[in-house]
């Protein structure tokens, strides 16, 4: 119920912030969504979207800096393992 | 595709898994909060990559089987009306009411309409003037926005057929519940990765100090909950409690400013009854007073409905991590997704169908 889909948004219209919508790209589909919840967003950005809202924008360097971290612990558990 | 396939690559669900394994020392107990959390889970079969003394139980995160008997029947009887479009989510199309379901309502001749967003409900409203349209809101605090802007906007057009049937439910009153009843064993919790991509998780400081329990903010995608975990027993095994956010790349400390403007706008907490647990003191949304009219409740005069649960349904004590499915002497027997007893056998991300539809029931022997 709580499912939240990334997709790039490919325009944006509008500039009542209550009525801002654009359109979002899910893998190829393309879907009108309301940006009401993310002014700051422009077309080119990834955006969570749930029930037809984007709800945030996706944080790019946030998003490397996890997966750098998951890389680093993955080598500390191959070093832990060959130390045993 | 971008920003999902890396988070379900096998190699780092393994890495993480592993490294959880090398880490646990003691048994440890955690709850994922979300039912799109436990349906991952289960798909994945996350649980069974973990040490054993690592167990997951399953929480009340889903609002379709939360959303209480007595909305149901309310829904029913709006459907029903004539002069009604009921829209709704399609999976609240099969959760059992006291006598029927909103399928059967439809296959009567009610004109239930299953949408994919609030906003769409708008559209149908204003193509059809002389009908009243009501959505049914139902959702934890990542559904609200959602639904406050379709109301924000039906004033802003000066729509009189719109109204909204809200039944919304918030996580952090529903954590206390849990952390507080005399039956609870879970030591650490997986928070909503989406609630708080709304609400934030300020509100988790104050939980996490006074019950001495780890939370951690986690997403949905095999990578997000392992790591979530690894977070949570690392917490544990050091004797800390300590709110963290595992989904930085989508949740802000703060959650989303516009979201929490539009739902403190147009809702107002009030204590809410969840299914098969009772009422919990200010655990839900209603429509404030100055949006009086875009209140399906109050517009159709249906505030006189009681209902009794099914006494057979054990969902209550599933929905709070303190039975498995597969304890429940109905589970895929006269309980199925085809005849569900209770809501927790009819949403994908209700545990007892997620149990169902992988097959937990033949491989899980009941303790
Ligand atoms: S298996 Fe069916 S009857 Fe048993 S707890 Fe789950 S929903 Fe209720």
């Amino acid at each position: 119920m709580c499912l939240g889909v990334p997709g790039q948004i490919l325009e944006v219209k509008g500039d009542d912030p209550i009525l801002r919508s654009g359109r979002v790209s899910f893998s190829g589909i393309v879907k009108e969504i309301s940006l009401a919840c993310v002014p700051e967003a422009q077309a080119g950005d990834w955006v969570l979207v749930h029930v037809g809202l984007a709800l945030s924008k996706l944080d790019e360097a946030e998003a490397q800096r996890q997966l750098d971290d998951l890389a680093y612990i993955g080598e500390l558990t191959a070093a832990a393992k060959e130390a045993e | 595709m971008k920003y999902v396939d890396e988070y379900r690559d096998p190699d780092r669900v393994r890495k993480i898994a592993a490294g959880i394994a090398g880490m646990a020392t003691r048994p440890w107990t955690i709850m994922e909060v979300c039912g799109g959390q436990t349906h991952s889970i289960v798909r994945f079969g996350l649980d069974e990559l973990l040490p054993r003394t690592v167990e997951l139980v399953h929480g009340p995160g889903c609002p379709v089987c939360v959303t209480p008997l007595e909305l149901i029947d309310k829904a029913l009887a709006i459907a029903a009306r004539p002069d009604v479009i009921f829209c709704s989510f399609g999976d609240m199309l099969r959760v059992p009411g006291s006598h029927a379901d909103l399928f059967s309502v439809k296959a009567r001749g009610g004109d239930v309409r299953i949408l994919y967003s609030p906003l769409d409900a708008l559209k149908v409203a204003l193509e059809n003037p002389e009908r009243q349209v009501v959505f049914f809101a139902v959702g934890f605090e990542t559904t609200a926005p959602a639904n406050a802007l379709a109301v924000v906007q039906a004033q802003r057009a000066g729509l009189k057929n719109f109204s909204l049937l809200v039944s919304h439910v918030r996580v952090p009153p529903a954590i206390e519940a849990i952390l507080s009843s005399k039956e609870n064993r879970v030591q650490g919790f997986l928070a909503a990765g989406h609630v708080c991509t709304v609400m934030g998780y300020e509100e988790y400081f104050d939980l996490c100090r006074r019950f001495r329990t780890p939370i951690v903010v986690t997403g949905f995608e095999p990578v997000d909950i392992l790591q979530g975990i690894s977070l949570c027993v690392q917490q544990l095994e050091q004797g800390r409690h300590a709110v963290e956010n595992q989904y930085s790349r989508v949740v802000r400390r703060e959650g989303s400013l516009e979201g929490r403007a539009l739902i403190e706008q147009v809702f107002e907490v009030t204590d809410r009854a969840w299914r098969g647990i009772g009422i919990i003191p200010n655990s839900g949304y209603r429509v404030a007073p100055s949006f009086a009219s875009f209140d399906a409740e109050q517009r159709f005069d249906v505030g006189e409905i009681r209902a009794e649960e099914c006494a057979d349904c054990l969902s209550g004590l599933v929905l709070q991590g303190v039975k498995k499915p597969t304890q429940c002497p109905a589970f895929g027997g006269r309980c199925t997704p085809e005849t569900p007893l209770g809501a927790t056998m009819v949403s994908t991300e209700g545990a007892c169908a997620a149990y169902y539809q992988y097959k937990r029931h033949q491989s899980e022997a009941t303790p």
